[in-house]
């Protein structure tokens, strides 16, 4: 009999399964779930944009674009990193269109890491990129981040990690799950330890919109960055456009072109329904971004407060829309505690060590939600901690 | 707009304690803040948007143009005091329209009762000179607030 195990490579055979997944995958079929777990926007896409990508089938663009993507689109890429974040990039050389900022990604890490190169990754941080480095058997160096350095990266702690052996370093600020962003000058710090070497940075901005307070500082504007840089962005979560699948990378023109090489085997083009729609967000969508932001800022406030209110006192996060919340005063490990919090009071949060071991003692809260939907999560987690004490 | 005008124009169930969180404030610069927009007029009430096809009330909406003379010393204004001390008008606008002065909106549990109004109140008023009303027969939307939107949540866990 045929046995599939056998058939798989040993690159598939060895990848360990999401430790979200895992988690995820317990509330499957469960009634009354009241879930802080999604890492998407609560927000439909503003209609101008859907109708834009309805126009664009209803008007027969249902073909392959150019595997870079549409140069509209490019071009307005193009403008709005340098309308928003004061960078400027060729649209035909240095901007290429992809199937999600995962995408992206993926095809930078695969762009650069052979066997044995290194790759610094700050944790706690989302899920995907050392399983990439580790299927180029690229080494992932973690490079642990701390609540008393507000889950930053530190010019210390990454001169700790840093050496000739590296090759690429991630920057995934504004943090998922950490909320914790970098600014100007904790930029500049890294940039002087990073600029001695010959590492590459893959900055993940995703959530460069998502900053409450502050505007976004993107690396690559620092002196000397640029030529070193993948900026990563994309549609989801500014223009809540998560089903779009719908990204994007600016970076040096032999970097994109090396991506580019990947993406024309692998994917072709990013869907050209998604392009026409993307193109309509960035032409017009400011004032989206400026509404559906003034929105998490209230609930983030409100959930910050709430959980300090019931004693659950968590940093204030700066960017994106998570809150990482301290656990690790009830006994219970973050699995434990997230485990028996749906158990006993049917409420989802995502245990802080699926976002790397150093989340032990902590969790993800989501407020991508309605307000009362997070007033009676924070009552059933107020019920929760009254019960463990 | 001030952001306790506009959480409330939003939403008038927040309560003092939601909205100081939401705003960073105390519950008490909420209180001051909501107490001197009142005495200046400038916060007149808070209502609920009702759904009422799906409750067992009778409830008709009708708006209503008239046309009018505007009266020598106080133009519309005497005449819109008429109008609206009637409690069956729930809104009432001077409008820009070629067509007509006024727009009346008038709610009421049927048409006849709605049609009665408008024949044995607004149209004897006097300086009006013709009625037209419009009776709503489905409400799509009202105050920013979709009738039929659903609320379940697709979104998938995805990473």
């Amino acid at each position: 009999m045929f046995n599939c195990q056998n058939a798989l490579s040993e690159k598939a055979r060895s990848l360990k399964p999401s430790g979200i997944r895992k988690f995820f995958d317990m509330l499957t079929g469960r009634e009354g779930v009241i879930s802080l777990t999604v890492g998407q926007p609560d927000f439909a896409t503003p209609w101008h944009i859907r109708d834009a990508g309805i126009d664009s089938i209803a008007d027969g663009h249902t073909f392959y674009t150019s595997n870079r993507g549409t140069p509209e689109l490019r071009r307005e890429i193009s403008d709005y990193m340098s309308r928003r974040f004061g960078l400027s990039y060729c649209p035909e050389e240095e901007v290429l269109v992809t199937v999600g900022a995962s995408e992206a990604i993926d095809l930078a890490i695969r762009a650069l890491i052979d066997e044995d190169d290194e790759v610094i990754i700050p944790v706690p941080s989302f899920v995907c990129y050392s399983p990439l480095v580790e299927m180029c058997k690229g080494r992932v160096i973690l490079c642990e981040t701390t609540p008393e350095d507000g889950f930053k990266l530190t010019p210390e702690k990454l001169k700790a990690v840093i050496s000739e052996k590296t090759k690429l370093i991630i920057l995934p600020y504004p943090s998922n799950p950490t909320g914790a962003i970098l600014e100007r000058d904790e930029l500049s710090a890294l940039c002087e330890v990073i600029s001695s070497t010959n590492a590459v940075v893959l900055s993940d901005e995703i959530y460069a919109e998502l900053t409450y307070g502050k505007a976004h500082t993107s690396i690559a504007t620092l002196p000397g960055m640029k030529e070193r840089t993948i900026v990563i962005n994309g549609f989801s979560k500014a223009y809540a456009m998560t089903g779009w699948r719908l990204g994007f990378s600016c970076a040096p023109e032999e970097l994109t072109e090396a991506m580019f090489k990947i993406h024309q085997y692998a994917i072709m083009c990013a869907p050209t329904v998604s392009q026409y729609a993307a193109t309509e967000a960035l032409r017009n969508g400011d004032s989206d971004i400026e509404m559906m932001k003034e929105e998490y800022d209230r609930r983030r406030k409100f959930l910050t407060r709430a959980l300090s209110d019931i004693g659950l006192p968590c940093r204030t996060p700066e960017g994106a829309f998570y809150v990482f919340m301290k656990l690790s005063d009830y006994g219970l490990s973050s699995e434990e505690f997230c485990e028996r919090l749906l158990e006993e009071y049917n409420v989802a949060i995502v245990p802080g060590t699926a976002f790397g071991d150093c989340g032990e003692g902590y969790a993800r809260l989501s407020y991508a939600y309605s307000l009362d939907h997070l007033k009676e999560a924070v009552k059933r987690i107020e019920k929760f901690v009254r019960s463990l004490s | 707009m001030e952001p306790i005008l506009k959480l409330l124009s939003e939403n008038c169930l927040y309560s003092t304690k939601d909205m100081a969180a939401m705003l960073d404030m105390t519950e008490e610069e909420i209180e001051e803040k909501i107490s001197a927009y009142k005495n200046d007029g400038i916060l007149l009430g808070c209502q609920a948007i009702i759904d009422y096809d799906k409750t067992d009330v009778n409830h008709i909406t009708a708006f209503i143009e008239l046309k009018v003379n505007p009266q020598p010393d106080r133009g519309f204004d005497r005449i819109a005091e008429n109008i609206y001390r009637y409690p069956e008008v729930m809104s009432l606008y001077l409008m820009s329209s070629s067509g007509y002065d006024l727009l009346v909106t008038v709610e009421g549990a049927t048409m006849k009762e709605i049609a009665y109004f408008v024949a044995r109140k607004l149209a004897p008023i006097e300086g009006v000179v013709s009625t037209s009303t419009h009776f709503v027969l489905k409400k799509y939307k009202s105050k920013g607030i979709i009738h039929s939107s659903h609320t379940v949540d697709e979104r998938e866990n995805c990473n």
